[in-house]
């Protein structure tokens, strides 16, 4: 670089306008500026982790070692029933998240509570579906297919699980705190939590229970 | 078909583990551990005695000030690296003694121990401690941001990463170590071939520091993006905070791979499934994928900060800005992205096929482009430069020259035909460690020269760091150049034994060059105590001891806690050196309250929960599985009913702490 040229510029950049290298009169940003972004970030780490577990599924899923294959193991009807249990639980959630935005507590709590009985029916009848698998001798030990199915629908069931644990402490904390802005920022972090869930339980859905029947 | 052995002995209250589990017919670790334990005492003496607990716990342990928790993880890093190192000479040692029907020193036990926990410890626990806490202290300072996004989680990702090295380090006196190498690959890292403890020590370790350094990725890209101070675009932040962009992208894209990974191998090794294993349908090739499509994105976790400092210093130490920034920026994005199709090469030999091997051949040379791009734009940046020799740009300088050989070689390796004869041999190992120690701890050595005197407010000893420069270097030459010939000769990876004896004058040359390692390593310490003993000559008052071009030297050494008492606002890239260049006024009244985050001791309790969760589920103490994960939860869910998570410095604080500076400020000049 030329250093005469820089300096004459610098001599008129503070002779002529006075540049401003400090923010003198600057506001403290505002508590959770970033959470979103930041929740947003953490989910497509876990988005990462599923797609691992789809990949062995991709991979692995047709590795019966002799034993069942999708066809003889899967129930739709049953899969079709707690899919809708998951896909009205997000709905619902969705009216939790409206009726926050109107500032009812009581209604954003009742929605939550709905939810979370969704979540409950869904983790139920996904707990029945494993029990009934084992009972007839598919357990998780028998191939790499039913190691890599119970491990890809277990780890969202998982997900759920503590999905529904945080929905009962946020409907605790709404309760004493009412609907302040670090709450509204937790209904809105688990609401992308739970509608994350969803799609992600839409690929299960198609790729492993569909696609699985048609092999 | 092999079924998986079953489960040694096991009682309700102490699951697997017995005295048994105690190596005490290794007299090795029984010195290691006497002398760790007198050491550990002594620290626990001397705290007590000087009355320290109370501070240690409330200016450290619970802070969520990023540049202490930054000093946390070097600290970490460098206690981890001393271990790592004491590894490394002992299998330098073995391999120089085990020749004409000598043993050696070391069983294979032990031995086969020892390089696995020596590339576990060097990349997980001093090289990530290392760059993670160089990001954490310099970024929020090089943006003009007062910490990083979201404090507490900083604190809890160190004490996560602490929990992971500490349960490997126990596993050197509880128990076992894996005996897999640092990748663990199955099937004999799988439970039919690995009965005992030493792989679960492996997966569980990995897995909790894995949880940390994940969160601390999120937090600083986050930070990253959203604290920039007013001004600061993306194309005029400084190169060190790019390349740390840059990093924690690929941290946050890598590490879950890991941690999934790592979870399949846990489940079959503890639930029996099929994932990895030979019968039943698994694969355990599907294993080796997976865990380098983590693995290579890694390396470049290391390496790109690093990139960084070279810029950082180049620039500074020539006088000059960067040249060619953009292009620096574009190659570092390049990297990043190429990084990740380039995973296959560690494996050429799986036998996928010419096309497969053909493809990721070429990604893997297309990568040396980029960086090409880089080396040339250092080199164009000391042109013509006034090129000031401090110890940062000799570090620098010694990467350049070590680092081209150690990428030409790369590129020598990604040739598949070449591959096959070399891959799993000393010519790989070679390789690799002459990237990683010419481009990684190089970088490191020349940060921690760089910014010494921003953390603390005074230089670092140059005698002392110049016998460690040239011990590093002499050492790195000796130790690892006849490692590369050995390697063409066809001498594989992890022997213990050899039968030629033609062979043994190079391993003697090479166990030399780490003993010259170990006196650099020996210099760098006595010129950190050295530097600290003569703290008042070495001062610097200015805050700028280099003559810096970045925010981080706009403000105090050390900076105050609240960084900077007005957010500077940005006009140019190298905003100090616009601010220096063009006059700038520091504003020394009207200061106002600043809103900072509050400390807490959640991050040290909730990781030593999870520490105490992963030492019962390596030794299926189940009753503590369950006790120690409901209190991590319990303890989570309690913390977040704490809603006052913040404080104001007042402005009278701000002020006293300002008119110090100003008269530090005046005195100087």
């Amino acid at each position: 670089m030329s250093a005469p040229t820089i300096t004459a510029d610098s001599i008129t950049a503070v002779a002529d306008e006075p540049v401003q290298f400090y923010d003198l009169d600057e506001h403290a940003h505002p508590e959770g500026h970033s959470t979103m972004l930041g929740f947003w970030i953490y989910l497509m780490s876990d988005c990462l982790i599923f797609a691992i577990l789809f990949a062995c599924f991709a991979v692995l899923g047709d590795s019966y070692a002799a034993g069942p294959a999708p066809k003889d193991l899967f129930e739709l009807p049953l899969v079709a029933l707690n899919t809708a249990m998951l896909l009205f639980s997000s709905i619902t959630y969705g009216f939790a998240v409206l009726q926050m935005q109107q500032g009812k507590v009581k209604g954003t709590q009742l929605w939550l509570a709905v939810t979370g009985l969704f979540g409950l029916a869904f983790l139920g009848i996904e707990l029945y579906e494993f029990h009934h698998l084992i009972e007839i001798g598919a357990t998780p030990q028998r191939s790499a297919f039913l190691s890599s199915f119970f491990t890809l629908v277990g780890t969202h069931g998982l997900h759920v699980t503590f999905g529904t644990l945080w929905l009962v402490v946020l409907m605790v904390q709404l309760g004493k705190h009412g609907l302040i802005a670090a709450n509204k920022r937790r209904v809105m972090c688990l609401s992308m939590f739970w509608h994350f869930l969803d799609v992600v339980w839409i690929g299960v859905f198609t790729i492993v229970y569909l696609m699985g029947v048609l092999r | 078909m092999i079924t998986p052995q079953p489960a040694p002995a096991t009682g309700p209250f102490l699951g697997k583990l017995s005295l048994d589990a105690l190596p005490l017919h290794e007299p090795i670790l029984v010195v290691t551990f006497i002398a760790v334990a007198i050491g550990g005492i002594a620290v626990l003496a001397a705290i007590t005695k000087y009355r320290l607990w109370g501070w240690l716990w409330r200016d450290w342990l619970t802070t969520v000030d990023h540049k202490r928790i930054g000093i946390m993880y070097m600290i970490l890093g460098l206690i981890m690296f001393l271990r790592g190192f004491a590894d490394a000479i002992m299998m330098r040692l073995q391999q120089a003694m085990a020749f004409g029907g000598s043993e050696g020193y070391l069983p294979p036990h032990h031995y086969d121990q020892i390089f696995t926990a020596h590339g576990v410890i060097m990349i997980f626990f001093v090289a990530m401690p290392f760059i993670t806490g160089l990001m954490n202290y310099i970024v929020p300072l090089q943006i003009g941001a007062r910490d990083v996004s979201f404090p507490f989680l900083n604190n809890f990702s160190f004490w996560m990463t602490v929990s992971g090295a500490a349960l490997t380090m126990i596993s050197l006196f509880v128990g076992e170590y894996a005996q897999t190498g640092w990748l663990a690959y199955p099937p004999l890292s799988g439970i039919a071939y690995s009965p005992n403890v030493g792989v679960d020590y492996y997966i569980w370790g990995l897995q909790i520091a894995g949880v940390g350094t994940t969160l601390s990725g999120i937090n600083l890209i986050v930070t990253i993006l959203k604290l920039r101070a007013p001004g600061m675009g993306l194309m005029k932040m400084p190169v060190f905070t790019w390349t740390s962009l840059c990093a924690n992208i690929l941290i946050v894209a890598s590490f879950p791979i890991l941690t999934a990974t790592l979870t399949l191998l846990a489940l079959d090794r503890y639930a029996g499934t099929n994932f990895f294993t030979n019968d039943l349908g698994g694969s355990p090739m599907m294993y080796v994928n997976l865990i380098w499509i983590w693995g290579h994105p890694e390396v470049y976790i290391l390496v790109l900060p690093l990139f960084g400092v070279y810029s950082e210093v180049t620039s500074t130490f020539s006088g000059k800005k960067l040249f060619g920034y953009t292009s620096m920026v574009y190659a570092t994005i390049c990297i990043t992205i190429l990084s990740y199709i380039v995973w296959l090469h560690h494996f050429f030999t799986m036998g996928s096929g010419a096309s497969v091997n053909s493809f990721f051949g070429i990604t893997t040379m297309v990568i040396s482009i980029p960086t090409g791009a880089k080396l040339f734009n250092w080199l164009f940046t000391m042109y013509r430069g006034r090129i000031r020799f401090e110890l940062p740009m000799m570090w620098t300088v010694a990467f350049m020259l070590t680092f081209v050989i150690g990428g030409m070689t790369g590129v020598l390796l990604a040739v598949p035909p070449a591959d096959f004869v070399l891959h799993n041999s000393l010519f790989l190992i070679a390789h690799f460690h002459n990237v990683i120690i010419g481009g990684v701890l190089f970088g490191l050595f020349a940060a921690i020269n760089y910014w010494w005197p921003k953390a603390f407010g005074f230089k670092l000893d140059v005698f002392w760091g110049k016998i460690s420069f040239w011990c590093w270097v002499v050492g790195f030459w000796m130790a690892f150049m006849p490692l590369y010939i050995l390697g063409l000769m066809g001498v594989t990876r992890r022997m213990r034994v050899f039968d030629d004896p033609s062979l043994q004058i190079w391993f003697v040359i090479a166990a030399i060059g780490a003993a010259v390692i170990a006196v650099g390593i020996a210099a760098m310490l006595i010129q950190f105590g050295v530097s600290i003993w003569r703290r008042k000559e070495l001062a610097d008052e200015s805050g700028d001891p280099w003559g810096g071009r970045t925010l981080e030297w706009a403000t105090s050494s050390p900076p105050p806690d609240y960084n900077f008492a007005f957010t500077p606002v940005i006009h140019s890239l190298d905003a100090w050196h616009d601010m220096k260049k063009r006059g700038h006024q520091r504003p020394v009244a009207d200061f106002r309250d600043i809103h900072m985050p509050s400390n807490t001791g959640t991050g040290f309790i909730l990781a030593a929960f999870c520490l105490v969760m992963g030492f019962a589920l390596v030794w299926h103490i189940w009753w503590l599985v369950i006790a120690s994960f409901v209190a991590t939860i319990a303890y989570a869910i309690f913390h977040t009913f704490n809603y006052k998570r913040d404080f104001d410095i007042p402005a009278a604080t701000v002020a006293a702490v300002e008119d110090v500076r100003t008269r530090h400020l005046a005195a100087g000049a």
